[in-house]
């Protein structure tokens, strides 16, 4: 079965959109409906669109780092921002911290953030491994 | 003072270690130097033990289950572990000869010598769990050595049938030492013998107690557990002279010894330990009689020797308590020589039945010396301790009471089979008529000629001067039997008493049985009927019996019909939740309430419809599409009822679902239907309405109940000012709970790469 | 609706079972599919459904507003979901794989594999299958 000329030639758009998509639902998951796991899900849609439309090899070589190095990158992203905690001897592991810098607006920054990153990469990972294993030749 | 406590057994495990690393040369003196130096460490205890204080140490511990993990060294314990270092040290240097160039000394000497550490610590232990473990040990230690000639059938099958008999009473005393320990409130035996009321009064005291004595019965080879001590012969003879008479199976002696203090006025105590300990003495004197060969004999006057002892802790105190420690040390000194003179006449000789042996101390005289030292203190002939050990039963048995005619009179007879068979061991295998050996007998060397010598010249000691023997190390072991101090002055010389009568007329008789031994064991041999029944026999029927039924029970729980696990699965867990509600009153109907009905009533039907689909679609493509609507009725359920966040995942999920499945389906026949036979359809169904029904009435139930909503409002409160995060759901996966998600993901990690582990090897495959 | 959403729970569990409980291993994961999400559904139903408003706290609120949705179910759940499409794809892997070794995706053919002698079915001479339909 070959994919359609449309499919095939939108295929990258479609993938950009949805990784922006996705970062965006990650990024705003923290005040409003979003955040890792369906930001993580979103952006292994579009690699799956990808890999459909130009097969696997092509979506392997476009991501770069293997499923599995995204799912390990993610699990150490996760992993480590709970480390700051200890800058607090009283904290426990994963207290999260916070700073606001004033630059004109005050900008939120925690370590959630980096945690909820490390959950989105570790969705994108297992679910990109799972899905092209599958899907494989 | 602490180091006569930790130093041996320390010392005892580390060698374990190093022995096995050593060069099968070196391993034999090195086990021996061990022993020797924890001989010399114990000794250094001995003044302060014998002025009544315990060493105590304490070096590990469960604190929350009460576990207290101690050691301590009070007299009764010294006692011991003098004799298993020493005699420990003297079977070591015999076996380094024994076995002279056997390439497994090494293997050898690690077993022995972690077996002696293990008895030290069942011995110093001061917590029933510290004594269960190192008991345990020294079982195990007993299976290795047992089964050391491995290549022989008979071998590997002694050393099976020692572990499951002393093991299954170690399950037996487990079970005993927790219903003591639960009933003490502590794991302490000093603190178990303090509470010694509160053990008795517990509801389960009497099974307790005899689950205790089961265990020590099955380790000291008492009626009827106790065929499986003669097998055991099949040991290399140190092992059997070391293990086998003077120390493991003492072990069993050991612990009701201690724990004497708690129960001696129990009457069920006293009958049973009595009685099955006279039964024993009784079985193994004549059976010893049936037997020629001599390791065989020994064997069961070993078992004599251990009913004896049972029968003194069972009789009433007084003197009994310093009878038993007396004739504890006395059988291990002579016993453990004979059973290194028969290692050596095997060693020289290449034979060892009794019958057949003959004036041996003309080739060698030191052996046969060292047999008639050991031999005499058997008979309990003055003026070796034997005799003031035979003197000492006499009399406790004398003391006893009621049963004192019944007592003696048993005892009479086990001490005239033991005069005989001394005389066999001795005066029949070196000074009678000689006969032919396949090999020239001589001399061994001075390291295999040590042994039963100082054992011998031992004897002969302690008889001498029984007083300093007796304040030394007789009367503190017999305190702790006691729980209170003892004062006997032993001494060899008592009058012309009732008692010296006796032990004449026992020397009498056992002179008559010695004379009549040939024709007496032709007898006893003759009646093969006994070899037919006993509990031997039923531990061939129950093993035989055994192996088919856990073959059977195999194979009806492990059956390998992957649909038949599942059902049981799902009908126990439906069952379960079922039964539960039903009998807890969980089971609420709900009242339908009257009116509209809320218009998102549309996606339970939907959720219905879907899964119904499922069950119903004849192809796979059908069946995949169905369970991708109850998908998106799940996902509309979550959007309508304020979960937008699951609604999105579930979305997603669901699409990746339908596209794996799908995918999956093309890389496999989709040729041919599997259906069911009409009667596996009525059985899923059934099982599938249980599972269906108990879901259903347990939501329910879980409905009916008030709703709680603290831990939701809290973490609704606490959001934004502790987390500074406004969608709950994200907060508390990312901070309030952010460690289980870290699990989570680690999961999904996981399971991403145990599927490119299993499609790697299925790649191998099918290129190969 | 709680009561019609219970009724639909169970018998989306009920049909999972049926379906697990069948011979074709393609159906049995179809099973656990809608097996989890029986489960899900039950946690959800146990926190209460009602609210359509979701649990965000409005800006500037300090709270959560009372006619929210319940949150803790939903953090339970959503976690769930993912793990579960995780389960389902290992349980297709695995179906793959054993197709590719044994040649079947017929679940009574697996009782072979689990006896000492386990050669793949391929290679090993047909057993009278039981229950032949």
């Amino acid at each position: 079965m070959k994919p359609t000329l449309i499919l095939r030639s939108s295929s990258a758009l479609l993938l950009w959109c949805l990784v922006a998509v996705s970062v965006y639902v990650l990024l705003r998951g923290h005040n409003a409906p979003g955040g890792g796991f369906i930001g993580g899900l979103i952006a292994a849609a579009g690699v799956a669109v990808y890999a459909v439309s130009r097969g696997r090899a092509a979506a392997l070589r476009m991501l770069r780092l293997h499923p599995a190095a995204l799912c390990g990158l993610g699990l150490l992203v996760a992993a480590a921002s709970g480390l700051p905690a200890f800058l607090d001897s009283a904290a426990a592991y994963l207290t999260h911290r916070w700073w606001f810098p004033d630059v004109g607006i005050q900008l939120p920054l925690g370590t959630p953030l980096l945690f909820d990153l490390g959950v989105y990469l570790t969705v994108l990972g297992t679910v990109t491994a799972m899905f092209l294993s599958l899907v494989e030749k | 003072m602490i180091t006569s406590v930790l130093l041996p057994i320390g010392l005892g495990a580390a060698a374990t270690v190093a022995a096995m690393a050593m060069p099968p040369r070196l391993a034999m003196p090195f086990a021996t130097m061990v022993a020797a130096a924890a001989f010399v460490l114990l000794l250094w205890a001995v003044p302060q033990v014998a002025g009544g204080a315990a060493i105590t140490a304490s070096f590990w511990g469960v604190p929350s289950l009460g576990i207290t993990g101690g050691l301590s060294l009070d007299g009764l314990s010294l006692l011991f572990a003098l004799l298993i270092t020493g005699i420990g040290a003297l079977v070591f240097l015999y076996a380094g000869s024994y076995l002279h160039d056997d390439p497994r000394r090494s293997r050898f000497a690690a077993i022995v010598l972690m077996f002696m550490t293990a008895m030290l610590g069942a011995v110093m232990a001061d917590d029933v769990v510290t004594l269960f473990i190192f008991w345990e040990l020294t079982s195990l230690a007993s299976f290795f050595l047992v089964g050391f000639d491995h290549e022989k059938a008979t071998a590997r099958r002694a050393a099976l049938q020692a572990l499951l008999v002393t093991g299954g009473g170690g399950l037996a005393l487990l079970a005993g030492l927790v219903l003591v320990a639960a009933a003490a409130g502590t794991t302490a035996i000093s603190g178990i013998i303090a509470a010694r009321e509160a053990v008795l009064a517990a509801p389960a005291a009497e099974a307790a107690m005899i689950l205790v004595i089961i265990g020590c019965f099955a380790k000291s080879a008492q009626v009827p557990l106790h065929f499986w001590l003669p097998n055991a012969m099949a040991a290399p003879t140190p092992v059997s002279a070391y293990l086998h008479s003077a120390t493991m199976v003492k072990l069993g002696v050991y612990l009701l010894a201690r724990l004497n203090p708690v129960y001696l006025e129990h009457d069920l105590w006293q009958g049973v330990l009595t009685w099955f300990g006279l039964a024993t003495a009784l079985t193994g004197a004549f059976l010893a009689l049936r037997e020629t060969d001599l390791k065989r004999v020994l064997a069961y006057t070993t078992v004599t020797g251990l009913g004896t002892l049972v029968m003194l802790i069972g009789i009433p105190p007084a003197l009994s308590a310093t009878a038993a420690i007396v004739f504890l040390l006395v059988h291990a000194f002579y016993k453990a020589a004979l059973f290194l003179v028969a290692g050596i006449v095997d060693h020289e000789t290449g034979m060892r039945d009794a019958s057949a042996l003959g004036g041996l101390a003309r080739v060698m005289p030191i052996t046969a010396l060292g047999a008639v030292l050991a031999a005499l203190s058997m008979a309990g002939l003055p003026p070796f301790v034997g005799f003031v050990a035979k003197e000492l039963v006499y009399e406790a048995k004398l003391e006893s009471g009621d049963a004192a005619g019944l007592l003696v009179a048993g005892g009479f007879l086990v001490n005239a089979a033991m005069v005989a068979i001394a005389g066999v061991l001795s005066f029949r295998l070196f000074f009678a008529r000689p006969r032919p050996t396949p090999k020239a007998p001589h001399d061994p060397g001075w390291a295999m000629m040590t042994g039963p010598l100082v054992l011998g010249i031992l004897g002969l000691l302690a008889g001498g001067i029984p007083s300093l023997f007796g304040s030394w190390l007789v009367n503190p072991a017999a305190a702790a039997l006691l729980g209170e101090s003892v004062r006997v002055d032993l001494a060899l010389w008592h009058g012309f008493s009732p008692l010296l009568v006796l032990s004449i007329a026992t020397v009498a008789m056992g002179v008559g049985l010695y004379l009549a031994w040939e024709r007496l064991g032709l007898v006893l041999r003759s009646l093969r009927q006994l070899d037919r029944f006993g509990p031997a026999r039923a531990y061939d029927r129950v093993l035989g019996a055994l192996v088919p039924a856990a073959a059977r029970v195999t194979g009806m729980v492990q059956h390998g019909s992957l649909r038949d696990y599942l059902r049981t699965l799902f009908l126990v867990a439906s069952l379960g939740a079922l039964i539960t509600l039903a009998f807890r009153g969980g089971i609420s109907l709900p009242s339908v309430e009257a009116g509209w009905p809320d218009p998102r009533i549309f996606v339970p039907i939907l959720l219905i419809a879907g899964a119904v689909a499922a069950v119903l679609a004849r192809t796979l493509i059908a069946a995949i599409m169905a369970s991708g609507l109850v998908g998106f009725a799940t996902a509309v359920l979550f959007l309508v009822n304020g979960a937008p966040d699951l609604a999105f995942t579930q979305f997603a999920v669901e699409t990746l679902f339908v596209v794996i499945l799908a995918a999956t389906l093309v890389r496999l026949p989709l040729r041919g239907r599997l259906p069911r036979s009409p009667r596996d359809r009525w059985i899923d169904a059934s099982i599938a309405g249980c599972a269906g029904g108990a879901m259903t009435l347990l939501l329910l139930a879980v409905l009916a109940t008030p709703f709680d909503p603290r831990l939701s409002v809290w973490f609704g409160a606490e959001s934004v000012p502790a987390a500074h995060g406004r969608n709950v759901v994200n907060v508390i996966l990312v901070d309030f709970r952010a460690l289980d998600t870290l699990g989570e993901i680690t999961v999904l990690a996981l399971a991403a790469i145990a599927v490119l582990a299993v499609l790697r090897s299925i790649r191998g495959e099918t290129r190969a | 609706m709680e009561i019609a959403v219970a009724l639909a729970t169970g018998i989306v569990t009920g049909c999972s079972v049926y379906l697990v409980l069948s011979r074709h291993l393609i159906r049995v994961a179809i099973g656990f599919v809608l097996f989890s999400t029986a489960a899900n559904i039950a946690i959800f139903l146990s926190g209460r459904l009602g609210p359509m408003a979701p649990p965000v706290v409005e800006a500037g609120a300090g709270a959560l507003a009372a006619d929210a949705a319940n949150p803790l179910p939903q953090a339970l759940v959503l976690t769930a979901i993912v793990i579960g499409f995780g389960l389902v794809a290992f349980t297709l892997v695995l179906l793959l794989k054993g197709f590719i070794r044994l040649g079947t995706v017929d679940a009574d053919d697996l009782r072979e594999t689990d006896r000492p002698d386990n050669a793949p079915a391929a290679v090993r001479p047909a057993e009278p299958r039981r229950e032949a339909a």
